[in-house]
């Protein structure tokens, strides 16, 4: 099966600069960089290949908006924050192939004429960070980063920015922010950062994954890398594989490949021999699809006509045996810990979210808490700065509109009869203080 | 966003080391201005002090001329800058929805009686603290937790009572 930015996993030292090299790297920046910028571009935006942070916005149609004539300097920051739930990828390509990343963002700061990259990696990622940080260095004494990459007459720095742990720093404004040492808190868009970004210079954000795919693009060119995926969504992508699997993983497979074979041939089926209950397609944020959806094709468009989302490809399986409120317990959660707290609906509606959802859980569920549930998610939707409000409203309203009749009969009987408390624990605060 | 809980003093004045000042220069020469130096420098701060305490916010307002306030305001916002002492091994469980599949709540329960410490303490010979968690991005090893920087996955109660014998 065809794989690209996961071929050289499992190549003995695939992260350094030899192994790189033997198994085809920087191949590819030769051949950008004796090509013209725009034409880059056209080939990028024929590729259909998309954002696969979590928008899927196409990637050459978003360098195409950054300003012709601005005399300012253009940034190209690169979005390796992966905190959504479920999302894993992001670390293999930043371990394993470090020096694919660093082909991807050359030949992107060419296309886009920009002289210096960011990558803004997590604060948890050690490993990936050392990784990334080796290989800049190798990449510099080789002379393939610096005054003149690869003897050209085109300069390019990169530099790694370690974020220091917040699920918001993601959204790209938050990160932009985050980069220029503030909180991160998002700006209101427009202007988007393709016009005002870092420094209010433009700026390209992309996610890890989707600059990897950069090099692909150009050794086969643009439309055979189209055909390998499906209508508009090009190429290949990694898709992560958690919840009760036989074997969670990551695998990368065509776009549009269908949910259903991501699960059953390639993640092993259910595991303890279970019925599929429901799975998150695309990252935590992603409405979920109960066990009669999972024919559709894993692609942007496919999954938003059913009303969910392909996001950043964070597959979640749960079984029969998972309780689906204790499950969004987690996630509201989650919501309510990372809201920014800058809009009054977003940091309000994720608190009340998660009290009714805990007291439903508590066995103090009052009629009309599904509604009131709903009602509380539509306050969020839409009246916020950034997409993180809706990040937290959509799982609640689908995961109570197509699992109705079991929060309901928490609200009715309490806790069922017979069954333990579930387990969601509230132990303590995240942030360790001495006491 | 974090809990500005209460700043820990150290317990005499701080200052930079001679090879930490060299490595301010290096971090400011990476960016356009000197504002954007402010997380590596406050990472740095976390290296030298252990944590930021009121005394290390005013030493990082020097360096980055930047107002007091501006300073606690993002130390405070991020999760990963302690504001008082870790214990000498930091243990980060995950708490997020593919390590509670993975029955992430009763490792915890066990990890807590194990160490005799609940999440944001530190044990009383200083060895270890405890936090929960979101994602750590390891969900395909759930459940899964970070102990002084590296990722263990896969957990169970005899591999956590592993590593944590290991680490004492
Ligand atoms: C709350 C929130 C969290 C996000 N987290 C991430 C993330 O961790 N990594 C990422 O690449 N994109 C994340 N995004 C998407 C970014 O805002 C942005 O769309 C992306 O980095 C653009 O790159 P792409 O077009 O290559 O996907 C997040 C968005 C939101 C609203
Ligand atoms: S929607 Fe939530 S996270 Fe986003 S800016 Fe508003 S309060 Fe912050
Ligand atoms: S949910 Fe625990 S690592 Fe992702």
């Amino acid at each position: 099966m065809l794989k690209l930015v996961t071929k050289n996993i499992g190549i003995e030292n695939s992260h350094t600069l030899a192994v790189a090299k033997a198994n085809g790297g920087y191949s590819r920046v030769e051949k950008a960089l004796a090509l013209a910028p725009e034409a880059i571009v056209e080939d990028v935006i024929k590729s259909n290949l998309r954002g696969l942070g979590g928008a899927g916005f196409p990637a050459g149609r978003k360098w195409s908006f950054l300003p012709k004539d601005s005399p300012k300097p253009r940034y190209l920051v690169v979005n390796g924050d992966e905190g959504e739930p479920g999302t894993v990828k992001d670390k293999y390509i930043m371990i394993y192939d470090p020096h694919l990343l660093i082909e991807g963002i050359i030949i992107t700061c060419f296309a886009i004429r920009s002289h210096k990259a960011f990558i803004y990696i997590r604060g948890e990622y050690d490993l990936p960070i050392a990784r990334v940080e080796g290989a800049i260095a190798e990449a510099k004494a080789a002379g393939i980063l610096g005054d003149r990459v690869l003897g050209h007459d085109f300069a390019l720095d990169i530099v790694v920015h370690r974020g220091a742990g917040a699920y918001i720093c993601g959204e790209e404004t938050s990160l932009l922010e985050s980069l220029e040492g503030k909180r991160g808190w998002p700006r209101l868009k427009p202007p988007f950062p393709a016009v005002e970004g870092y420094q209010r210079c433009p700026t390209v954000v992309n996610n890890i994954e989707t600059l990897s795919y950069v090099p692909f693009v150009i050794e086969m060119g643009g439309q055979a890398f189209a055909d390998l995926g499906s209508e508009r969504n090009g190429g290949l992508r990694i898709y992560s594989v958690s919840g009760r699997v036989n074997k969670p993983g990551v695998y990368e497979l065509p776009m549009g490949t269908p949910l259903r074979q991501i699960i059953y041939e390639h993640a092993g089926g259910i595991s303890g021999g279970r019925q599929l209950k429901a799975v998150i397609p695309g990252g935590s944020s992603a409405p979920i699809l109960t066990a009669a959806e999972i024919d559709v094709p894993m692609d942007f468009d496919s999954l938003a006509k059913i009303g969910s989302m392909l996001g950043s490809a964070g597959i979640v399986v749960f079984d029969e045996s998972v309780s689906i409120p204790a499950a969004l317990l987690v996630l509201a959660r989650f919501y309510a810990h990372e809201s920014c707290g800058q809009c009054t609906p977003c940091r309000e509606g994720t608190a009340w979210m998660t009290k009714i959802i805990q007291r439903i859980l508590d066995g103090d569920g009052r009629m009309g808490d599904a509604d009131n549930l709903i009602r509380i998610a539509k306050n969020v939707l839409g009246n916020t700065i950034c997409p993180l409000g809706d990040a937290a409203a959509l799982p609640v309203i689908s995961w109570v509109t197509k699992f109705r009749p079991e929060f309901e009969e928490w609200i009715k009987r309490g806790r069922p009869v017979g069954q333990a408390p579930i387990p969601v624990t509230h132990i303590g605060e995240r942030t360790a203080v001495a006491v | 966003m974090s809990s500005s809980g209460h700043m820990i003093d150290h317990p005499g004045p701080v200052s930079w080391s001679e090879a930490a000042r060299r490595e301010i220069d290096a971090i400011f020469a990476k960016y356009p201005d000197t504002k954007s130096a402010t997380l590596p420098i406050i990472w740095l701060a976390v290296r030298e002090f252990g944590w930021i305490s009121p005394q290390v916010e005013v030493i990082l307002g020097e360096v980055l001329k930047r107002p007091l306030n501006e300073i606690h305001s993002v130390v405070t916002f991020y999760t990963m800058f302690p504001q008082g002492p870790l214990g000498r091994h930091h243990i980060q469980i995950c708490r997020n929805i593919a390590c509670w599949l993975a029955n992430a709540p009763e490792l915890m329960e066990h990890l807590v009686a194990k160490l005799g410490i609940r999440p944001g303490e530190v044990s009383a010979d200083g060895r270890f603290s405890l936090e929960e968690v979101e994602c750590l991005a390891y969900c395909e090893c759930a459940p899964a937790l970070r102990i002084d920087g590296r990722y263990e996955g896969n957990l169970t109660r005899e591999k956590i009572d592993r590593i944590v014998e290991e680490a004492r």
